[in-house]
């Protein structure tokens, strides 16, 4: 009786069958054309770093169309590329970035592994508690941290402030509690039964770690590795309260600081330098997309 | 580094406890402890000690000898520019959240409406300003703000409408950190809606279209209800930080003009590094605390349900 009625009812509707795909067709159209808005509001300020990059000074400041190269050169590359200053810089950011990178996930993931296998007294109250640590931004902790770090110098004689391996200490307060997060995701993801197969095969913890679950979480540990060097390289705030020679600066600060000469914005320089800064991060997204946003959805990340 | 502290001390334990010692690095809970202590130090070291120091700091004086009391905070009452940043913070956090919110489930939806070949390349081109370093993007917001080569007052000129002082004026100038916390946070929700969007099953929406409901229906009555959850924490996260943020305000218009774009995080950076007082920079980001205490709550409350749910 029932399936009569809907067989009647869908050959009843069969003539509407036309409007409806066409109105589909419409709303296909209509997303595209919404999607095409969106990207050029999205892509509008890359793509404008890039143009202006490819300018000369005169150009930039000549009165033709600021949207348009008429004469492009790379001189604005060539310029960077041989500077010292950008160099250093530049090495700065990546040596802070790949040792934060380290550091952080020779902390997080054998951490990760203990709370989310091995209990311990109070490791269900530390997990929340690292969760809740990835809750408190940086611009809370700068201050205080700014002062501890001026106390340790008179304790200890050991100048911390405005070097660059300062951001070695800072930098994983923010890397570690959220890999740490999302690496306890992925290995209570793991089925119990694997790592019960390797003790009773006489592995020990540690090998169980680096044999088991470090391959079989593999997604999760570049997933968190990307994050880890994403948020150190683009970090803010902690290198421009801490630091502030020239030759100690990262690349954020460094651009910001010294192309930014007095008054005078050489703005062909500056949307170079900060095209190139923002190049390694968008490379590693480009081919690692995938994994890119596994991290950003796993942990319901900053936003 | 942290770990050769823990063999030395581990070696100078007497002798005779040798065997128990041994017996107790066995243990499986000993094993974990050592396996996250690096974690615990670094917690409490650089994030919980800092956290409560920053407390006896807003309490000393500007030079850092003598306990005053709450008269740090009696002192910001009657300032009229801390009134302006409570204010600003708020303005700056609700807004860029709400709009971030609505212009990601707007253009999560396009994405997901379009065939599912194509899906992949839109969503990685317009998650493009997320990954851009928001330093990096500030500064192209500036040089496309510039007061006398604006790019965009030169479109809007061919309009003959006169040139926008993006970073002079004050309402302009709030405006334009707005826009550019948008600009980099929408994709960030764009992703997370659309990743609950692919969850909700189609049956539903099947279901809700035999039953006559029309577009405006389905997201009333389906997409909202099942999305609530993620769409809660994704603002409550983005609430977080963007009542924290720091390097929009702080490129683009440092605080100014007057003062009048400041949030918690630049004034508390310009009193604390730039004008000496610490104590009084603690002070101010200090007062971001109620607001974040109150969304971790709430996120904390939705993990601890999902987690039991599971």
């Amino acid at each position: 009786m029932a399936v009569a009625t809907v067989a009647s009812s869908s050959a009843a509707s069969r003539p509407k069958y036309g409007s409806m795909s066409r109105d589909r067709t419409w709303a296909l159209r209509w997303s595209y054309f919404f999607l095409v808005l969106f990207a050029i509001f999205f892509l509008l300020p890359p793509v404008y770093m890039i143009i202006t990059s490819l300018k000369t000074s005169n150009e930039i400041s000549a009165a033709t169309s600021p949207w348009w190269v008429y004469h492009p050169t790379l001189e604005n590359y060539t310029g960077l590329l041989t500077s010292p200053e950008y160099l250093t810089f530049f090495r700065n950011s990546a040596l802070v970035s790949v040792f934060v990178v380290t550091l952080t996930m020779l902390i997080s993931v054998p951490a990760a592994f203990a709370l989310s296998r091995m209990r311990f007294w109070g490791s269900a109250t530390l997990a929340t508690g690292v969760f809740l640590t990835y809750l408190i931004p940086e611009t809370l902790l700068f201050l205080p941290l700014f002062k501890m770090f001026a106390m340790f110098k008179e304790a200890t004689d050991i100048e911390l402030i405005n070097r660059w391996w300062v951001l070695l200490i800072l930098y994983p307060t923010l890397t570690v509690p959220f890999c740490t997060w999302i690496m306890i995701g992925y290995f209570a993801s793991i089925p119990k039964e694997l790592d019960e197969a390797a003790l009773i095969d006489g592995a020990s913890w540690m090998q169980t770690l680096t044999k088991i679950f470090i391959p079989v979480a593999l997604p999760g540990l570049i997933a968190a590795t990307i994050f880890a060097f994403t948020v150190s390289w683009a970090q803010f705030l902690y290198p421009l309260a801490f630091t502030t020679s020239v030759d100690q600066l990262v690349l954020p600060v460094g651009i910001i600081t010294s192309l930014v000469k007095a008054d005078v914005y050489n703005w062909g320089q500056i949307m170079t330098g900060a095209l190139l800064g923002a190049a390694p991060p968008l490379i590693i997204y480009a081919f690692l997309m995938d994994y890119y946003i596994a991290g950003l959805t796993a942990g319901a990340t900053k936003g | 580094m942290v770990d050769a502290v823990i063999q030395g001390i581990d070696a100078r334990a007497p002798a005779r406890k040798r065997s128990s010692l041994r017996k107790a690095m066995q243990r499986k809970s000993t094993v974990a402890f050592l396996m996250a202590l690096p974690l615990i130090l670094l917690i409490a070291l650089l994030v919980i000690y800092p956290a409560f120091y920053s407390l006896h700091l807003a309490t000393l004086n500007k030079s850092m000898e003598r306990f005053v009391g709450l008269s740090n905070f009696t002192f910001l009452f009657k300032r009229e520019t801390f009134w302006m940043v409570v204010q600003q913070s708020c303005i700056f956090a609700v807004t860029a959240v709400i709009f971030k919110a609505l212009i990601g489930f707007i253009v999560a939806h396009f994405v997901h409406n379009i065939p599912s070949k194509g899906q992949r390349k839109w969503r990685g081109m317009l998650l493009v300003p997320w990954v851009i370093p928001p330093a990096m993007s500030c500064l192209a917001w500036l040089w496309l703000f510039d007061p006398s080569y604006s790019a965009f007052n030169w479109i809007f000129a061919l309009f003959g409408i006169g040139p926008v002082s993006w970073t002079g004026d004050t309402n302009w100038a709030r405006f334009s950190v707005i826009l550019i916390n948008i600009w980099i946070g929408a994709p960030f929700f764009m992703i997370m809606y659309l990743a609950a969007l692919k969850s909700v099953p189609e049956q539903l929406y099947e279901a809700a279209e035999i039953d006559g409901a029309n577009w405006w229906q389905r997201i009333w009555y389906v997409t909202l209800p099942m999305m609530r959850n993620i769409i809660a924490i994704t603002a409550l996260f983005s609430l977080i930080v963007t009542f924290a943020n720091f390097d929009i305000v702080r490129i683009i218009t440092a605080g100014g003009p007057i003062d009048t774009t400041h949030v918690f995080a630049t004034w508390s950076f310009w009193l604390g590094i730039q004008g000496g007082d610490i104590p009084l920079g603690a002070c101010v980001s200090l007062f971001m605390v109620p607001i974040l205490a109150v969304a971790a709550t709430f996120i904390l409350r939705d993990i601890n349900r999902r987690g039991s749910e599971v």
